[in-house]
Parts: structure tokens; sequence; C-alpha cells
């Protein structure tokens, strides 16, 4: 029976070829935009290296001072995070780093432009970089002010091409630091561990930053259990009702607020542009499960609209398959069938086309270091979604088949 | 074989109700084959969908085997019609896209078997209808009397105890519409197939052994 189905399927393929080519496209376009998509936020918001402990990991990296008439928001300061964040019940590790800027280097004669952070020696326990060379930078680096660095594969080439670096000085912004590790490149979705070149906080030009509330820092918070959270982050709301004010912005500024999110909740604060404590996570999951429903559902309906169609062209085989013994049921199972396997198709070529669309955007400079690929959870929504548009496509059409009245079906058919 | 007893079936719209057939009764007895005659529009075809078990009547009981089968659901009908009818319509309806061979099958889908022996009894109902030679052809690479044999074979593949046909010689020439006649009278005699064929053909209809007549949906004789 089931060979007999395939058979057919395959006959009805070749018998309405711009048909089939519509559906076919259909299927495999819609596949691969919701494959990339999905693609881009694993990648962003999956643990995964150098951000295994994602799960039990909450970032500080937005911070709000308000007053009367003024309001101040953006990265927190270094004093602020270390005056006020460390010790936080319930974290095991925590980091301030500051987030990456570009940073100027020449090499023969050749400019090059970097991405660079300053880190802790925490930082390098919390993220697990993949070194290719060498060792982390360490707390007594950033204690003892020592210019070292840790750069990334990219970085290597571009310095030392086809030579080792570990040893070696580079000048990055008129400072010279000697390279203690190379670590794989990062991809520029991983806001915290993303950067080109990594130098401890303590190398900074000048130490103002170690006096600033609002600045260009952010803190890593590794806990030792996700259920301490909601602990971790009333006791910080707490700790900001604490801050003193320095004198120049005591007569602008009343409260300060920072606030420890989890990935998600930091790019659902990012996407809404939120201030607030909750940056509502689960609408912004909702809003993205939304759009890709709605992305999908508009194919799933042109393909509807061409199986009915197909179902038409067909009535007299639904005629004759009846009368020679096919239940309603058979019929349906049969249409089912024939769809999963064009979705199935459609499925295949969205896989490839996922493939070639994501080896496109890693060779390109939209997302640096994107590293993207279908990996495990990407090829299971893949098939989740395959298997939802051959439902979703081929169960009312399949329906409607099975209604068509035998008589009225030998007759050429309509639906009623 | 077959007992329709005070049928009628009425086609209801919104606004009209035309009454197809009014009060037939009808027994059909096991190996019988008969015809039945009328003009067009009469309820010749409305008569032998209601035999075949594809439309119900309005009112009325159709037994088949002695079983009362007008109450039953949609699964049981369809094991009805796949075990016990065959049929034979005046276009021939093969499906294009399939082989001879795979038309013929296509009862046999419905039942428990495996591909070897549905192969083995299609080629066997091809062989009787004469057409071992074009089982890989397609309908579209046949003639019309040869389609007819093939739906013919696909009427017979499953060996069921009646036959019902549709005008089955109104879309051939003489010379052909002979040949099907000839099959049906074969398997008639040889199988003891009971048969119910609708027909125009006065000169088709005096070779069954009986002729109900229709008139405006009434049996009148």
């Amino acid at each position: 029976m089931l060979k007999n189905y395939i058979k057919i399927a395959f006959l009805v393929l070749k018998r309405r070829k711009f048909f089939t080519f519509i559906s076919l496209f259909a299927i495999s376009f819609t596949l691969v935009v919701l494959i990339v998509v999905s693609a881009v936020f694993d990648n962003l918001l999956a643990p995964m290296a150098p951000e295994i402990n994602k799960g039990r990991s909450l970032t500080i990296f937005f911070a709000e001072m308000r007053g009367e008439n003024s309001i101040w928001n953006g990265n927190p300061g270094y004093k602020l995070l270390n005056d006020y964040t460390r010790n936080l019940p319930g974290v095991e590790l925590m980091s301030i780093y500051s987030e990456s800027s570009p940073a100027i280097s020449y090499v023969r004669g050749q400019k090059i432009v970097s991405a660079l952070k300053q880190t802790d020696g925490e930082y390098w326990k919390i993220l697990q970089f993949k070194f290719l060379a060498g060792s982390p930078i360490t707390t007594e680096d950033e204690k003892n002010a020592n210019f070292v660095a840790v750069i990334n594969q990219n970085t290597q080439e571009k310095f030392f091409p086809g030579q080792s670096a570990v040893g070696q000085q580079i000048e990055v912004d008129n400072q010279r630091f000697q390279v203690v590790g190379v670590v794989e490149n990062v991809s520029q979705l991983h806001n915290a561990a993303y950067a080109d070149i990594w130098v401890p906080n303590s190398t900074s030009k000048n130490a103002a930053y170690k006096t600033e509330l609002m600045g260009r820092h952010e803190a890593l918070l590794l806990t030792k259990n996700p259920a301490d959270f909601p602990t971790i982050k009333a006791e910080l709301a707490a700790r900001m009702k604490t801050v003193e004010f320095p004198t120049e912005f005591k007569k602008e500024y009343e409260q300060i607020n920072c606030f420890a999110d989890t990935s998600v909740e930091a790019f659902s604060r990012e996407a809404f542009s939120s201030q607030e404590a909750n940056p509502h996570p689960d609408r912004f999951m909702a809003i993205l499960i939304g759009l890709m429903t709605l992305f999908m559902l508009l194919p799933a309906i042109n393909l509807i609209n061409i199986n009915v169609s197909r179902i038409l062209e067909r009535a007299s085989e639904v005629g004759v398959r009846k009368a020679f013994g096919a239940s309603s049921r058979t019929l349906v199972a049969q249409f089912i069938t024939e769809n999963l396997i064009l979705t199935s198709l459609g499925g295949i070529l969205g896989f490839v086309g996922s493939i070639l669309a994501l080896e496109l955007i890693n060779h390109s400079s939209i997302v640096q270091y994107g590293g993207f690929q279908i990996n495990y959870r990407i090829f299971l929504y893949g098939i989740i979604i395959t298997i939802f548009f051959s439902l979703f496509s081929g169960v009312y059409p399949a329906w409607r088949m099975s209604k068509l009245n035998p008589v009225e079906a030998l007759k050429g058919g309509s639906l009623r | 074989m077959i007992r329709l007893e005070n049928i009628e079936k009425v086609y209801r719209t919104s606004r009209v109700e035309t009454v197809a057939l009014m009060n037939v009764n009808l027994d059909v007895k096991e190996g019988e084959f008969i015809s039945v005659m009328g003009p067009s529009g009469c309820g010749k075809s409305t008569l032998l969908n209601l035999i075949g078990l594809l439309d119900a009547p309005s009112k009325g009981q159709i037994f088949i085997n002695e079983k009362a089968v007008t109450s039953y659901q949609d699964k049981y009908l369809a094991n009805v019609r796949n075990q016990e009818i065959g049929f034979i319509f005046q276009s021939f309806h093969l499906v294009n896209d399939l082989t001879v061979v795979d038309n013929v099958e296509i009862p046999l889908l419905y039942r428990k078997l495996s591909n070897s022996q549905r192969r083995q009894m299609a080629l066997k109902a091809l062989d009787h209808v004469g057409l071992s030679s074009r089982v890989f052809h397609f309908p579209s690479q046949l003639s019309g009397g040869q389609q007819q044999r093939v739906a013919i074979a696909r009427a017979i593949v499953g060996r069921p105890k009646i036959l019902l046909a549709d005008e089955p010689t109104g879309n051939l020439d003489s010379k052909m519409g002979e040949e099907i006649m000839n099959l049906l009278i074969g398997l008639n005699e040889e199988e003891k197939t009971t048969i119910v064929m609708v027909t125009h053909d006065k000169r088709m209809a005096e070779r069954t052994k009986r002729i109900v007549r229709i008139f405006d949906g009434r049996q009148v004789s």
C-alpha cells in the first residue's frame, strides 16, 4: 500500500510540474528562512563554547540613573559593579569586563582595527574559551597590571602569519602587550565573549574608569543554581538603593538601577529597549514564535489551495478508489502520505538551502565570526517545521477529498 | 443476491425537490444477468449507484447477500464494495498516471495482500480479458475497447460476486461493444457472476436474461 502511495505521489508531482515547483519552492524557501533564523537565535541564546555556562549565568550590562529632569542610560561603570555587585548571594564567580571597542594597530605598514576587550582573571574561569596555544589572563595579571594579551586566531593570522604568537609582542592603541594565549574566534553575537584581543582591565590608559558609576563595563555572574536568580536580582535591587552618588551627580540624579539578566532577558531588553526590572522575555519569545508561525502560515495556506485544486483534478480517481473499496479514512491516509512526501522533498531542499545560506553568512561580514551551523537542535526544529507544514497543508485538503461524494467525483467532482 | 425494497431517491436543494426514483422493488438472483433500460435521466444510473452503495436511498432498504446494508457506516460499505462488487463505467475511469497493471491492482490495495499476490492476481485478470501484452502500457496508449477491457479486469480482479456496469459499451463502436458484451456474458456463464447492466442499447439488453425498464423514476417492468 505504502509503495503504491509513494508511486502515486511521485506521479502526481510529475504531472503538474509548475504546481510542484511552486509547492517545493514555498516549502523549501520558508524552511531556509526559518532554519537560518533558528540558527541565529540558537547561536545567540543556547549554551555553547565559550558561554557553556549560560544556563546559570547572569549579565549586568544595562544601568540607568534617574533624576527629576534627567535620565542616563547605558552600560554600568566599573565602580558601580565593583563596589555594589560583588558577593551577591548564590554567586560562585563574578567577572567585570569592558564592552569591546575598536583598537588600532599597524602591522607592516597596514592599519588593523581589532575589537579590544578588557577583562579580569575570573572572566577566563566563567567563559570556557578553546585555547589553541598559551594560557588565559590571570587574576595576578589584573592585580599587577601586567601588559599581557590573549588574541584570537584571526588576529594571530593578521599579526603573525604562519608563526606562533605566544611570547611575541603586539602593539594596540600605542600600548605594547605580550601575547600569552591564542583562542578560537568567537562569534560577534556572543556579546560577553566576543573580541579579537583581550587585555587586563588594569592596563587601561587612565584609571578614571575605577570611579565611574556609568561607563562601559559589564559584569558576568556565574551562579551555583539558576533557582537563585530571583534572590540575586532582589539583592541587587536592594543594593542599588544604597549607592552613594558623587557630588557632581547629586544635583541631577536621585537613583540608579542596574539589572542582572539571563541571556533571553538580555536579548529581550535590547529588543524592546526595556528599562524595567523585568524585560518580559516571555513576551519576546511569544512575538518571535508568533512571527515565525505567521511566516510559515502564508505559504502553508498557499499550499492548501494548491492541494485543493489538485484534489479536483483527481476527483475521478477518488471516485474510482471509493467505488473499489477505499474508505474515507484510507483516502485521508493516502493524501497525507502523498503530502508528507512532497513536504519531505521540500524539507530536504530546505536543509540543503539552509546549509548553503549559513555558509554564505559565515563567509560574509554580516556577523563577525558567525560560526552558524545546523546542529542537532536546529535539525530538530527543521523536522518539526516540516511536519507542521505537512500536516497543516495536508489534513484539510485530505479531509475535503475524503468527503467527496463518489457519484459526484466520478462525474468530475465538486467539493461540497 | 441483490434485493431492493420500496426504494426512493429524492434530491433536495433549498428550492427544488427532484424525485429520481420512486417505489422501486427489485430482486436479482445469484448468477443472473439483467439489464436496466430507460430513456436518459429516468434514474437508471441512480439505481446502479444505489445498488453499488455509492449513494444512499432516501427511503427503502437494500439487501446484498440478504443483509440490509443501507444503515451502515462508510467503513463497512467500503468493505462491501471491495469484497462483493465490481464496477464498470461508460467512460472507463482509468487512472491515466498508472500503468494498466497498476490500474487493475487498485481494488486489491484495500485488501490484505502482498505485492506479489496483487501483481499475480492483476496479471491473471488481464489475461482473462486478453490484455497480457499491454500490462505496462498507460491507458492513453490503448484503444477505447482495450481501455474498457482494462476496466473489466479491474472490476473482476477481486473476484466479486456482483458486477455493475453503467453503459459499458456506450463509448465504443459496435464491434468493440460486441467484444465487451461477449466478455460480460462469459463472466456470467463461466464464473456465475451476477451482473446488472445499465444500457440504452436494445440489442445488448436483449442478450441478457432479464430487462428491467425504468421510466421517470418508476419501474415499469
